[in-house]
């Protein structure tokens, strides 16, 4: 009894055609889950963090968890693993909507690309059945108009994923969309995609469920009482509904922890004309749902009569504040088109404030920028940069789409990229809030708040209201965040449920759907093994101890203004405490560590 | 004055900012009292953009930010 995987993986070699069908590893997918660990140790085992990201060499694995696909709360969720061009690091990119589950009912576990294809190339998977076909005619387009070309060609219950022309142009922060506007949008891992000559990948499955869960019964008594606690919790049961993450401007903003103009200030004075309540009131159509999701978080917004996917809340703060921009419909459009071209909707808008800073101080000249200036709040420059980066032609679009650590490092200024591992950092001032400063700095994809979302506890009171400004005891809460976003991102799960569910909820999940007998402490073990074997894939790509630092800025220039002025981050202090807990020296697991959480192959290398 | 701004579903039936004469209102519960908001509608009570309970002193220009329970990411 397989338990909710499908124990069926696809390989499929793009530079020779050739698909091979493989049993899952059960063992090893009980040991790290599925999804993001799963597919992070497969690449590790497979050599791919030696390789170069955009070359034929790297491997691409759209992954799903055991619990995607089932009737479990929320449980669309697939990743996209891979080696990452733009930080030369692992790279796993997280999506909803639909196109996960129907991989599921398709009988698919995961796919692996592998090569690079002789000619553009797309693939449909039909049950068990995978083909091949030309793409050529449909390069340029963009996601929403694939969408609806492929599904009338396919089948309209189909599901769509692609990369747009940024991918098709390997620009290094472009995403992978599903389903018009759900999207895999960090890390450049579009790019990877377009380095393989793959311009979308179409499922259809004749199922709509799962019909081999371990315990049926135990599944559906989980999954009820999920149901409840997320209904009662009032950030899951209504909040996320009403406003979306859009909600957080005001409050984010209010505590002076909304970084602007590339970090120059953090507290917006017009914070509340970009905020959640503002675009409720004046473009929201509806909320959206993904797949088998009651929280509905999805924002639908009418941009001058196109009614399409709306902002959340990192590029309203990355297109608004960051930019020193205050018009809410220009970022609506702006988000539509990193959803169009394919582009990672955080990193472009942070991309295009480092560069109006380089502009601002006279680094970047009027010439270079093709009669569209780099100004701050200039709204025809967020537009029409964000379409320059989506499908480059001049010298400053091609470094800009490259990322704000390339871009600046090409000016002589590195230290004006607002970057983590030259991922870009999200929207929350890590000098006001000390925690999240520990997530950016050692995530390891990059400058991510995901992976570790202690604005949680530290602005939310969730679980429990910290000070942000304490660094006390904050190293521990990190790593258990980092532990069980690890855990629910590997099953499928999507991390809004963690507002309501705890470590027991998730395990009980697990235990009903796969048949495994954990405790809540060996599942954030789990979770422990999962971030270690990401640092290990890390150290094998290269990665050096002091990547794990955040920029000088968040060290040297105090808070300029608002509520937390003079606030520096701590990190110099917090971070030796965070190694401690997590039992690394010099930003690597001991081996002692190692050993404890069952990764023995990874001794001494 | 005390300035007292509320957000999200807070706004339903009040103004987005209301002013009130801070002596008046020696502590935030007072102010939440004035403006009929129960204390366990609010989850996130600043003063000053600092994390705050009810109890809380307010004093003359001190600005309120009343948020309900919310989510982000």
């Amino acid at each position: 009894m397989s338990g909710a995987y499908c124990e069926k993986l696809a390989r499929i070699n793009l530079s020779t055609g050739e698909i091979k069908v493989e049993k899952l590893d059960l063992a090893l997918a009980h040991k790290f889950i599925g999804g993001r660990g799963l597919g992070t140790k497969m690449l590790y085992d497979e050599g791919v963090a030696a390789v170069d990201p955009l070359s034929p060499a790297n491997k691409l694995i759209y992954i799903t968890g055991p619990m995607t696909g089932t009737q479990s709360p929320s449980s669309g969720r697939y990743m996209v693993v891979t080696k990452s061009p733009l930080t030369g690091m692992i790279a796993c990119s997280n999506s909803g909507g639909i196109w996960g589950a129907k991989l599921k009912y398709a009988g698919w576990d995961a796919i692996i690309v592998e090569g690079e294809a002789p000619e553009w190339t797309y693939l449909t998977i039909e049950d068990d059945k995978i083909g091949l076909h030309k793409a050529e005619e449909y390069l340029g387009m963009m996601s929403e108009e694939l969408d609806e070309v492929l599904r009338a060609k396919h089948g309209e219950d189909a599901s769509v994923l692609n990369i747009g022309p940024a991918g098709e142009k390997k620009v290094l922060l472009a995403a992978i969309l599903n389903d018009k506007d759900r999207a895999a949008g960090r890390s450049g891992v579009g790019a990877v995609m377009g380095s393989k000559k793959l311009k979308a990948i179409v499922v259809r499955a004749a199922r709509r469920d799962l019909d081999n869960i371990a315990d049926s019964e135990a599944l559906k008594a989980a999954n009820l009482r999920a149901l409840r606690a997320i209904g009662a919790n009032p950030v899951t049961g209504s909040g996320l509904r009403q406003l979306g993450t859009a909600v957080l401007v005001n409050i984010v903003n209010n505590i002076g922890a909304f970084p602007t103009n590339n970090w120059q200030g953090s507290y917006d004075t017009q914070g509340e004309a970009i905020s959640g309540e503002t675009l409720a009131e004046k473009y929201l159509v509806k909320p959206h749902a993904c797949h088998r999701c009651p929280i509905a978080c999805g924002r639908i917004v009418n941009v001058n009569g196109h009614v399409c996917g709306g902002p959340e809340y990192e590029p309203l703060w990355a297109y608004g504040g960051n930019c020193g921009n205050d018009d809410l419909n220009i970022i609506d459009e702006c988000n539509r088109l990193c959803n169009e071209y394919g582009l990672d909707a955080i990193s472009t808008p942070c991309t295009i404030a480092a560069a109006m800073e380089l502009y601002q101080r006279g680094y970047i000249r009027e010439e270079e920028c093709g009669g569209v200036p780099l100004v701050w709040g200039s709204t025809r420059a967020l537009v029409e940069w964000t379409r320059r980066m989506g499908d480059p032609e001049s010298d400053l679009a091609w470094l800009m789409s490259s990322g704000s650590a390339r871009l600046c490092e090409h000016y002589g200024h590195p230290e004006f990229s607002m970057s983590v591992k030259k991922q870009e950092m999200p929207a929350y001032d890590a000098r006001a809030i000390q925690g999240i400063g520990i997530t950016y700095a050692t995530s390891n994809r990059g400058g991510c708040h995901v992976r570790g979302y202690m604005i949680s506890p530290e602005v939310l009171g969730l679980p429990q209201q910290l000070d942000r400004t304490a660094i006390d005891g904050k190293a521990a809460w990190a790593k258990i965040f980092q532990d069980l976003t690890a855990v629910i991102d590997s099953m499928g799960n999507c991390l809004f449920t963690s507002f309501a569910l705890g470590a027991q909820e998730y395990t009980d999940l697990l235990n009903a759907a796969t048949g495994t007998h954990h405790t809540a402490e060996e599942v954030l073990q789990i979770g422990d093994r999962i971030y270690n074997i990401e640092r290990m894939f890390n150290k094998a790509a290269g990665m050096k101890p002091e990547e794990d630092r955040l920029p000088r800025r968040l060290m040297t220039e105090p808070v300029a203004d608002g509520p937390s002025e003079g606030m520096l981050s701590k990190i110099e202090i917090t971070l030796p405490m965070y190694y401690e807990a997590r039992g690394w020296v010099n930003a690597f697991p001991t081996d002692e560590t190692l050993k404890k959480l069952g990764l023995d192959e990874c001794v001494g290398k | 004055m005390i300035e007292v701004r509320v957000f999200a579903t807070l706004r339903q039936g009040r103004e987005k900012i209301t002013l009130l004469p801070a002596g008046g209102f020696p502590t935030a519960a007072d102010v939440l009292r004035q403006l009929g908001i129960p204390a366990e509608a609010v989850s996130i009570l600043l003063i000053n953009g600092f994390h705050s309970k009810p109890e809380n002193p307010v004093k003359d220009g001190d600005i309120l930010a009343l948020f309900p329970p919310v989510g982000g990411g």
